[in-house]
């Protein structure tokens, strides 16, 4: 038996709506600790789901997507310091900001026929020069970095994004969850199928007539728009924005990570990536510090030879594996 | 507008470092442009490179210049093991599957070496650190002139082994036609491993004489990876000359822009040419038309 409308078998449903409980009800069980861990899970899903769009749909390989996630934060940022408007309009804002510029990277690459290792590295150069370009600007305040004031929240100030990490916490679900369903949807729809039919050959479904160019501007507008709200999410949450931090290549790579360990092109694939990635490190750091070995590096180290494991063991990735133990269906679409 | 020797001055310095970094760079491009492998921890193996050069000077008091031929077995061996034990197996996966299997590499590199030689910047101090040659108006570094004397003799070492010897010549068969090396017998998977061996000899070699131009931190690896990319797009993916002319663009634009603009934005410049080249001549300057 399945759901109407899914891909998921009953036993899915289930294990889906226990997920969706514990995941609601963590925050009441979960200590301080935990509950940044679980923020930081919850970021990764969703930036791994918007990188996914791109790549995991329509084939793109994009190794920059800190870039969507920098110009995002600066933007709703210095929206909100300097002109004291709030992070939701800022977001409003940063959305077509980072569209504008995945759509200039796009239009370049894709009008010039720039594909493939050439594409990976392109988007890696914008992400770069954005970041040196960042340092020097400063009116954002440069490589001293942008931050936001703070103080001492007694209340949550959900319009503001002011407040206590519960508050993030449910926020940042609310975002997963809404990337989740979008991105189902999207996949399901004509375009989800064209950037399918590019993604598995290019050439092959311009001779069917699909307008591979534009498809693949939509993928790219989308998951850098998508990207951006992560962007906002990281300046309110974190208070301080440096270019060095936010628009780093091991930014970059730590988005595409989940993704690629959990299952590239499928929808699950990007939750369960960052929840294996982010607790394996979280549990890495306890381990070591528990034995005083945490020297630094150390945790880095073991974190590596994991990813190589998985990587070797498991080529299409952790979800498409475990949905088959589980026996919950989800074809890699 | 800085006075004309100087500028000269600056510029043939940058020539120099660039030649070094050229060195590194052709590393890349004979892996890319034999085993259709992007090497996504070039930066890391040559931050290794340093290090052991370092690590040789301190420990040891080697000169190193001297230490150039080990380090660059040593790295040989390295790189040979790599592609013989992980990286054959992953030829015909797609791209993005490579990709992350050498972020893996390059993530255990560079955490190894923090945790060995810690966060700090080390370098090395010789005899003739501070020695220089006056040509006219022309103050030329020794230690520069020393390292990019010995990354063009690396080079030309390279040249020759791919023109002139048997082994040479069956790995630039592999790289023109992969079906056909097989079809004649060539041992394709261990001619890959010395392939890999020999570009990660290039990085031994590179690294153990830029050392004494430049200090190393294990951070530097991501640096030196995306600088490898620019070098070898600029020049022309595959191309064994391009590599080295692309790194002495890259060593002269990043040198002149940090004298006319400041030092910290050299690099937004060798990406703006990056960009450039990848639109205009995705190429590069000496690349074969590859669509």
């Amino acid at each position: 038996m399945s759901i109407p409308g899914s891909n998921l078998s009953a036993r899915g449903a289930v294990l889906l709506a226990a997920l969706a409980a514990a995941l609601l009800a963590a925050p009441l069980l979960a200590n301080d600790y935990l509950l940044t861990v679980l923020i930081l899970i919850l970021y990764f899903a969703y930036v791994g789901q918007a990188w996914n769009v791109m790549m995991g749909f329509a084939g793109q390989l994009s190794l920059g997507h800190a870039l969507y996630v920098g110009l995002g934060g600066y933007v709703a940022a210095v929206l909100f310091v300097r002109f004291g408007i709030g992070p939701w309009l800022g977001m409003l804002a940063a959305i077509p900001v980072a569209v504008l510029v995945g759509a200039i990277m796009g239009f370049l690459a894709f009008r010039f026929r720039v594909g493939g290792v050439y594409f990976a590295i392109l988007t890696i150069a914008f992400a770069e020069f954005t970041r040196v370009g960042f340092d020097h600007f400063s009116y954002v305040g440069g490589s001293g970095g942008l931050f936001l004031p703070v103080s001492q929240y007694s209340r949550n100030d959900l319009v503001n994004l002011r407040g206590n990490p519960t508050m993030f916490y449910y926020v940042m679900l609310a975002f997963t969850v809404a990337a989740l369903l979008l991105c189902r949807t999207l996949l399901r729809s004509r375009v989800g199928y064209f950037w399918q039919a590019i993604r598995e050959d290019e050439d092959a479904a311009r001779a069917l007539g699909i307008d591979t160019f534009r498809y693949k501007m939509i993928a790219v507008m989308i998951s850098s728009g998508l990207t951006a709200p992560a962007g906002v999410f990281v300046a309110f949450y974190y208070n301080n924005l440096f270019p060095e931090q936010v628009f780093n290549i091991a930014r970059s790579i730590e988005i595409i990570l989940a993704p690629i360990i959990g299952g590239i092109g499928t929808l699950f694939g990007p939750i369960l990536g960052a929840f294996l990635l982010t607790g394996l490190s979280e549990a890495m750091h306890e381990v070591l510090s528990a034995f005083g070995l945490d020297v630094p590096g150390a945790k880095q180290v073991f974190y590596g030879i994991c990813v190589l494991f998985v990587v070797v063991m498991l080529p299409d990735g952790v979800w498409p594996w475990l949905a088959r133990r589980l026996g919950v269906t989800e074809r890699r679409s | 507008m800085p006075p004309l020797d100087l500028i000269l001055n600056v510029a043939v310095g940058g020539v120099l470092t660039g030649l070094v970094y050229g060195l590194m760079a052709l590393g890349l491009s004979v892996i890319f442009g034999v085993i259709r492998v992007v090497n996504f921890a070039h930066g890391e193996m040559m931050a290794a490179a340093m290090f052991l050069a370092f690590g040789g000077f301190t420990l040891l008091g080697l000169d190193p210049l001297l230490m150039l031929v080990p380090i660059a077995a040593l790295l040989f061996a390295a790189g040979y093991a790599l592609q013989a034990g992980l990286i054959n197996s992953f030829i015909n996966r797609p791209e993005h599957s490579q990709f992350i299997l050498l972020v893996g590499v390059a993530i255990v590199l560079v955490n190894v070496l923090l945790m060995l030689f810690g966060p700090d910047a080390h370098g090395v101090q010789t005899s003739y650190s501070f020695d220089s040659f006056e040509l006219g108006p022309l103050i030329v570094d020794a230690t520069k002139a020393y390292a990019a004397l010995a990354a063009l003799l690396a080079a030309a070492v390279l040249f020759a082994f791919f023109r002139f010897t048997l082994l040479g010549q069956a790995i630039r068969a592999c790289a023109d036609n992969y079906t056909g090396a097989l079809v004649i017998g060539l041992n394709v998977s261990r001619l890959y491993a010395l392939t890999f061996g020999i570009g990660t000899a290039c990085v031994g070699a590179a690294g153990a004489v830029l050392i004494l131009i430049t200090d190393v931190t294990p951070a530097l690896g991501p640096v030196y990876t995306l600088q490898a990319f620019i070098i070898v797009i600029i020049g022309g993916l595959g191309s064994m000359p391009g590599a080295l002319l692309g790194g002495v663009l890259i060593g002269l634009t990043e040198a002149l822009a940090g004298l006319f603009f400041t030092p910290s934005a050299k690099s937004m410049f060798a990406v703006a040419a990056l960009v450039i080249v990848l639109l205009l001549r995705p190429q590069g300057i000496m690349g074969k038309r590859l669509r």
